[in-house]
């Protein structure tokens, strides 16, 4: 296969552009990534310098015993976090409990049941839930979901007679906040959970389905404990969601600083807290008492951002993927 | 083969030994190769005592090798042997990995390409590279060829064109993608994508190719295109082919060096190599009993 | 004996796949109640002052959320000017350059964290190093907390989707005597181009439709956002403000706040899955 080079009559020669007449960019390219990926490092340190900063009048003032104070009262300056924390744990262990046994069973319907049409369907719909804004949720949540509480549900719950379910069907409060959140974090549970089912390896369940189990049952002996790991971090990125969950919690919380046993009474959360009175605190104390109830939240969602990363990358580890 | 590696990999010492003892005992390779000469050596591309580590594994052991100029170099050797390893010592992209290091001194027309102050761009520029796999950059066809011209080059539009299809001539592929030079690059079939690079990596003149198994993903009529293509390139190029297919190796070049745990364990004309191998270890692998 | 516990366990995987499927249903049921009323209730308030008027006093008829709508799309885009450069920056340092290193490890941990880190949170910090050093609320400072919400998302996306760009392709680019940079811009982002575009498209969706991070930073305001250097009026907001009014007519405008957010939000998360969907499907 002869080439022919002399076939372009017209060509000149042109010569390279030698080192010295081009700057080394790579360095500067190198520095100003870094840069950005330093400015992350900075604004988490930043939070937590700032939040420790700003509620230092606080601190001085309450000590620890901000933490178990109940009582927030901007008229006398006193002010203590507990009812604000009773309210995030409650509304949030409400939202755990009944979205984990949920979104595992859905994980369960899309990878072992549901046909490759469906799964697509179905999981996206699922995965839309988690598109919505929060203020959305509260919208509904509000003037749709807790009055249908109030008329449909809480009656019935009233009738078991349990110290739980006590008081007026308002509607409103820690149950109908706890299950908003439920619906809120179900989509990122389901996620993970069914990332993790579509991650056993084949041939364990295989072996599980060839002496005879029935798919429940390799579910329950195989496929979960094989990737509880997984499942576990989903679970606490779920929690994460949950405690840290604003708007939708704030229109239907009641917000009322105040610990009752009964889920049908207003409470309200940290962040509904903050939502809620951070513009009309003018006094240096009642400010810093809101950035410290910040601060509480933030430490709360670190270690369990801690603990989410640590579940997870074993179970990367495990599956030797790098998803 | 296994506990051999592991035993090479237990420190430099004594495989040094071995590689000593190889060339002593060969003076015929003695002299195609020489010990590491005093003066700058004649040949286009030459290793002196190249040594290689992935971290603490060392992977290539005292290399010397001379690459003619305007030849067909072939690399052959069973796999995990270093002859890539030792390819991708000639334009330094190892540097791309943290913990990989070479030590030694390979010349280029006689100077040391590993000093630090050598302008990589301008190494890379004139030392290209194929790789085992078509990697056609997400662009067009065009786009593609003129990529290192517009890095390398100042020129007007016109003489980009024109330098464009004459790579793509030379590499043979002008006629299959006249009609589709605003394609996407990754639309070509496999046998095409590969000579997209080549024609991509001889656009801006280097004056050496680096082939890395170029042939090991493409079906073998592309195979036979791309051998024809080796053969008319060193008219105009330096060319260094790493390769697993000693027919390949055989069919296309003047030189072949049989690489064998890191060491070059003999080097000559392709014709005496594959007719009187003077090593028991070259004559086992080229007649297929180990590797 | 047999027989009856074959029979149990075949009886019990009944109940468990029903189970799963009514869980299934009772999701799809929620996400359609939801959509439901919000187009219901929401489509109702749209119209043509709604999109053009400043709000009215309640009792008022008429008057639209125009000032609301053009602070929202204000804050969002400076947003994204701010967020997805720093973050997609830094998404290359992690896939690039910081494989393996302490620096990269503790950045790809903190951006964890600060993607896990409520929104509110973010508001509180932005209040108190921009809202109380300018002494003002600002849109600026709205914008300043969406970026950073929307900087690890950002980040996260840039580093996953660069990493699925195979090394040969690197290597050929570096092979050609391309400088590292020119190789990340020029080669190694566009083949990673659907997977950013779509990222941050997910990431701009989400931070369009949050709340939070504005109620002390941007605030609200009942004018024209003349400079984001002011109180600046928003969508969201809005929204809270109006649901929580006494007045029917401002909560329906809170309605069709509601439906023009859900809209955008859910139909751009729609399109950018619609677009990974296919691209998976090509390949």
């Amino acid at each position: 296969m002869p080439i022919k080079t002399d076939n372009f009559a017209t060509e000149e020669r042109i010569s390279p552009i030698r080192g010295t007449k081009r700057r080394n960019l790579d360095p500067a390219f190198r520095r100003l990534t870094m840069i950005c990926g330093t400015l992350i490092l900075l604004a988490v340190a930043g939070i937590f310098f700032e939040l420790v900063l700003e509620s230092r009048p606080s601190l001085e003032k309450f000590g620890w015993s901000f933490l178990f104070t109940g009582s927030w009262n901007p008229v006398t300056g006193e002010f203590g976090a507990a009812s604000s924390i009773y309210g995030t744990l409650v509304s949030t262990l409400i939202a755990m409990v009944v979205a984990v046994p949920m979104s595992l069973v859905i994980a369960l319907f899309l990878v072992e049941m549901a046909s490759p049409g469906v799964r697509r369907l179905v999981g996206g719909a699922i995965e839309l839930l988690a598109a919505i804004p929060s203020i959305i949720y509260g919208m509904w949540g509000l003037f749709v979901f807790a009055p249908f509480m109030a008329d449909h549900v809480q009656p019935f719950l009233t009738e078991t007679g349990l110290p739980l379910f006590a008081g007026p069907p308002m509607g409103i409060g820690m149950l109908t906040a706890g299950i908003i959140l439920a619906l809120m974090i179900l989509p990122f549970i389901t996620a993970v959970t069914r990332d993790v089912f579509t991650l056993v390896p084949p041939v364990l369940k295989e072996s599980a389905y060839g002496m005879g189990s029935t798919t429940w049952e390799v579910t329950r002996k195989v496929t979960i404990p094989y990737g509880i790991q997984g499942i576990m971090g989903g679970c606490f990125l779920g929690l994460g969601r949950a405690i840290g969950e604003t708007m939708a919690v704030t229109f239907v919380i009641g917000n009322r600083h105040e610990i009752a046993l009964s889920l049908f009474s207003a409470g309200n959360s940290i962040a509904s807290t903050l939502a809620n009175e951070f513009t009309e605190a003018a006094d240096p104390v009642y400010l810093s008492s809101l950035v410290e109830l910040g601060l509480v939240l933030f430490g709360l969602t670190f270690l369990i951002q801690i603990l989410a990363q640590m579940w997870l990358k074993r179970v990367r580890k495990k599956m030797g993927t790098g998803t | 083969m296994m506990e051999q590696r592991n035993f090479r990999l237990l420190g430099a010492k004594g495989p040094q030994e071995t590689a000593n003892i190889a060339w002593s005992r060969k003076p015929e390779i003695a002299r195609s190769i020489g010990p590491a000469p005093s003066g700058k050596p004649s040949s286009k591309i030459s290793s002196r005592n190249v040594n290689f580590y992935y971290g603490d594994q060392q992977a290539l052991i005292n290399n010397n090798l001379d690459i003619a100029g305007n030849k067909v170099t072939a690399i052959i050797g069973p796999s995990g042997c270093g002859k890539s390893t030792h390819l991708r010592t000639y334009n330094r992209i190892f540097e791309l990995y943290r913990n990989q290091r070479v030590t030694g001194e390979i010349f280029l027309d006689g100077e040391n390409i590993l000093d630090s102050g050598r302008d990589l761009l301008e190494l890379r520029r004139r030392v290209g590279m194929i790789f085992q796999k078509p990697t056609p950059f997400p662009m067009s066809v065009f786009d593609n060829v003129a990529y290192g011209l517009k890095m390398h080059y100042r020129m007007n539009r016109h003489q980009m064109s024109e330098r464009v299809e004459k790579a793509l001539r030379q590499a043979a592929l002008w006629e299959e993608v006249k009609d589709k030079l605003d394609q996407p690059g990754t639309a070509l079939s496999g046998g095409q994508q590969q000579r997209l690079c080549i024609a991509r990596a001889i656009a801006v003149e280097p004056e050496v190719v680096l082939m890395d198994e170029p042939t090991s993903a493409i079906d073998p009529v592309a195979t036979a295109k791309i051998e024809d293509l080796i053969t008319s390139l060193k008219e105009n190029y330096t060319i260094v082919i790493v390769t697993h297919n000693m027919q390949q190796a055989a069919r296309i070049s003047d030189f072949t060096a049989f690489f064998y745990q890191g060491l070059i364990v003999e080097f000559g004309a392709t014709r005496k190599i594959f007719t009187h191998p003077s090593n028991k270890q070259t004559e086992d692998y080229i007649t297929g009993r180990f590797g | 004996m047999k027989e009856r516990s074959f029979i149990f366990r075949r009886l019990t995987d009944l109940l468990v796949r029903i189970i799963s499927a009514l869980a299934a249903l009772v999701g799809l049921f929620f996400l359609g109640w939801i959509i439901y009323i919000i187009l219901a209730r929401g489509a109702a308030a749209i119209n043509w002052e709604f999109f053009t008027e400043l709000p009215a006093p309640p009792g008022m008829p008429g008057g639209g959320l125009a000032n609301a709508i053009a602070g929202t799309l204000a804050m969002t885009v400076f947003a994204v000017l701010m967020g997805v450069p720093i973050g997609m920056m830094a998404g290359v340092f992690l896939s690039e350059f910081g494989r393996g290193s302490r620096l990269g490890e503790w950045i790809r941990f903190c951006t964890n964290v600060l993607m896990g880190t409520p929104s509110i949170i973010i508001g509180v910090f932005v209040y108190v190093v921009v809202v109380l050093s300018t002494g003002n609320f600002s849109g600026y400072a709205g914008a300043a907390a969406l970026a950073l919400i929307m900087l690890p998302v950002v980040t996260r996306t840039t580093e996953d989707m660069l990493n699925l760009v195979p090394d040969a392709l690197r290597e050929s680019a570096l092979a050609l005597g391309a400088p590292y940079w020119r190789v990340t811009l020029g080669v190694v982002f566009p083949a990673a181009k659907t997977g950013l575009i779509t990222g941050t498209l997910l990431a701009v969706a989400r931070v369009s439709g949050e709340t939070a991070p504005l109620l002390f930073t941007a605030l609200n305001s009942t004018f024209w956002p003349d400079s984001l250097n002011e109180p600046t009026a928003n969508l969201t907001v809005t929204i809270f403000n109006y649901a929580m009014s006494p007045y029917p007519d401002w909560q329906a405008m809170a309605w069709g706040g509601s439906f023009l957010i859900t809209a955008g939000v859910l139909s751009a998360t729609v399109l950018a899955r619609g677009i990974l969907w296919m691209r998976s499907k090509n390949r």
